[in-house]
């Protein structure tokens, strides 16, 4: 009985673990992007917000989902480069356009998403890993979306184009050192310009996820803070693309905790079971932040570190 | 009427029309004797729930001649909610206040009552006393006999009798439909369970899809909830292709496969008897609880996941409770094992108020 029990959640964070991860995903391969450029965009919970109700607007009057995945993009790449616009200007902070950026996100989709609650629009599809187990709960967690593999592969990607690429050396240097990206030539605010506009696009990517596959409506209280939480995420990952695909995975099979304990008869203490994802961050960051290496990794031009 | 009183939202205005044009509706309210209805909710209007259901029975209002409602959504169960009722009651001349949400009550609708006694403040949740302001009142509906109807079409649909409850906090009125919807289910299904998650949160939908999941992974093929909008809970379930019971509002257009039926307040009986009550000039009830037996709840048409039976047994069961048949007919004990209800209680019973326990029968824990 226990054996059982304890397989059951184990599948369940396997499946939580593959199915909430994906906007935290593509929230935190944003971030890591624009802040590797030396900027933080603390407004992509409103790119996630307002990406999920153009994903789910345009898939419902065109029918076809994936039309809403790239418009989704296309308003995140929108709202990031409003942030990266405005903060060209002189004397302007980052952190504060980005909470202005994440109310105005939230309040535009709220605004023009009214109409959408009611109606059903196509969603994705999923491609089904597990039917060939047999076991219903096993295939049901290896139903995945194939975001999920985008957001993968774009972290390999990025993990390897920073290192190798001349564009990736332009953006680490614009993130850890302005004066000599300037001195080398290179346009300080135009790279992270183009790092915040291309980190919103994907947050945007990450809100159609959410509208559009899991849990696959489009609501206001569809996101409750998860932009936020990615954001923050990048922080655990420690600008690592690589690192923030496990931060997020950590962090969606750490939420299926709460719920699948209370299914296995666990039910005492689910207060503290839903806590999980939050706790179990928290005590990582202390164990992984107070080395000296998460100090070097820390992109030196980023407003919280000078 | 000072400026000092004068809410954000009348400034607002005033500083676009100008102080003169803020100040006039109010007169004309006086002048006149129209209803002017202010509603407030603490969430989106159309949330397939709580809020929904409010609003379309509001709908219904705006229809009868000499009502005009005014409507102001997502506000919070703040200071803000005081806010939006005062510039209602000075901007556009409400008389009749509707406070749709629980955490309106105290200390927000009692204070306004005392500062406006011309206007009748009504808040839905059983919680005005005599103490309390007298034209201030409660009405509510007791939700928990629509669900215990859902129990019986439920145990009747269900091939396994396990039966899945997506539950938001451990409060009175949602333990009292988990176990409602378990006597229901042990009505024509005398070995149902029901099996409760508790997602801590009144709207969470990454939470509640997961919830739905891991109660089906667990072996449940009806699923129900209480939350603020269980949209997600019925999609997720119907894409799994597992039976749903609704909650508050209609969802059946959510789950054309699998809905049973849904328990649904029908707030339009309590507005429809205010607007009649104010069109003839004759004062509010101060108190106003009700469930079937007067025609203040109802449940969604019945959907393809109800067996002929269970629509069979659930119309009488509903006819059984508009006749006055009690739900909770002792002994019954917790399912810690305590005995709890002694004997027969009525549906209206306070003691069910303070309900703080789980029926034998529930897998779940409040704790």
């Amino acid at each position: 009985m226990m054996d059982s029990a304890f397989i059951t959640v184990l599948i369940a964070m396997l499946g939580g673990a593959i199915r909430v991860s994906t906007p935290f995903m593509f929230v935190a391969l944003g971030e890591c992007l624009t802040e590797k450029s030396g900027r933080i965009n603390l407004g992509l919970e409103g790119n996630l917000v307002l990406g999920a109700m153009v994903a789910y607007a345009i898939s419902f009057h065109t029918g076809n989902p994936w039309i809403g995945v790239l418009a989704a993009g296309g308003s995140g790449l929108i709202l990031g480069a409003l942030h990266g616009y405005i903060c060209k200007l002189p004397k302007v902070n980052d952190i504060a356009v980005g909470i202005a950026i994440m109310s105005f996100g939230t309040g535009v989709a709220f605004f023009f998403g009214k109409p959408y609650i009611q109606p059903s629009a196509p969603r994705l599809d999923a491609i089904h890993l597990g039917d060939w187990t047999g076991n219903s709960a096993l295939a049901q967690a290896l139903q995945v979306n194939p975001l999920f593999f985008v957001g993968i592969i774009l972290a390999v990607a990025m993990s390897w184009a920073f290192a190798n690429t001349r564009w990736g050396l332009i953006v680490r240097m614009t993130g850890d050192s302005a004066a000599s990206a300037r001195a080398m030539g290179v346009s300080v605010d135009w790279v992270r310009f183009l790092a915040t506009a291309a980190g919103g696009f994907l947050a945007g990517v990450g809100g159609a996820f959410l509208s559009l596959y899991y849990p696959g409506s489009w609501n206001q209280g569809l996101s409750s803070g998860q932009g936020l939480m990615a954001v923050a995420l990048v922080i655990f990952a420690r600008w690592d693309p690589i690192r923030c695909i496990w931060a997020a995975l950590l962090f969606g099979a750490a939420g299926a905790i709460g719920p699948s304990l209370q299914s296995v008869g666990i039910s005492q203490g689910y207060y503290f079971f839903n806590a999980a994802p939050y706790i179990l961050t928290l005590f990582i960051m202390i164990a992984s932040a107070r080395s000296k290496g998460a100090a070097r990794e820390v992109p030196g031009e980023l407003s919280i570190t000078k | 009427m000072s400026l000092i009183n004068l809410s954000r939202r009348s400034v607002l205005k005033a500083g676009a029309a100008g102080l003169a044009a803020a100040a006039l509706p109010m007169g004309l309210a006086r002048a006149q004797t129209p209803i002017v209805l202010g509603a407030v909710y603490v969430g989106p209007r159309d949330d397939f729930g709580w809020n929904q259901a409010h609003a379309t029975a509001m709908e219904i209002l705006k229809t009868v001649p000499g009502v005009t409602v005014i409507e102001e959504e997502n506000v919070p169960e703040t200071d803000a909610v005081s806010q939006s009722i005062e510039s209602m009651i000075n901007l556009d001349g409400a008389n009749l206040i509707l406070a749709t949400s629980f955490g309106y009550y105290s200390p927000f609708v009692v204070e306004l009552a005392k500062k406006y006694p011309d206007v009748q403040f009504r808040h839905a949740a059983p919680l005005w006393t005599d103490a309390d302001p007298t034209n201030a009142g409660s009405y509510f509906c007791y939700l928990n006999q629509g669900h215990y109807v859902d129990g019986v079409a439920a145990g009747l649909s269900s091939p396994t009798g396990k039966l899945g409850f997506v539950a938001a906090k451990p409060i009175p009125s949602v333990l009292s439909n988990i176990n409602s919807f378990l006597l229901g289910a042990k009505k024509t299904n005398p070995n149902a369970t029901v099996q409760v998650i508790f997602t801590g949160e009144w709207s969470m939908p990454v939470r509640e899809a997961e919830a739905t999941n891991a109660l089906i992974d667990a072996g449940c093929d009806v699923i129900t909830c209480h939350v603020d909008g269980p949209k997600v809970v019925v999609e997720t379930a119907e894409g799994r292709g597992v039976k749903t019971c609704g909650h508050n509002a209609s969802q059946a257009p959510l789950a054309p496969n699998g809905f049973i039926t849904g328990a649904e307040y029908k707030w339009s009986t309590i507005y429809a008897m205010y607007a009649d009550l104010l069109a003839k000039g004759e004062p509010l009830p101060n108190f106003v609880a009700g469930g079937y037996h007067n025609d203040m709840l109802q449940n969604t048409p019945y959907g393809a996941g109800a067996t002929p039976e269970a629509i069979t047994a659930a119309d009488a069961a509903i006819a059984a409770l508009k006749a006055g048949e009690p739900i909770y007919v002792g002994p019954l004990k917790d399912n810690a094992g305590n005995v709890v209800i002694e004997g027969a209680m009525d549906n209206y019973d306070p003691v069910l108020d303070g309900m703080n326990y789980l029926l034998e029968g529930v897998v779940g824990s409040i704790t």
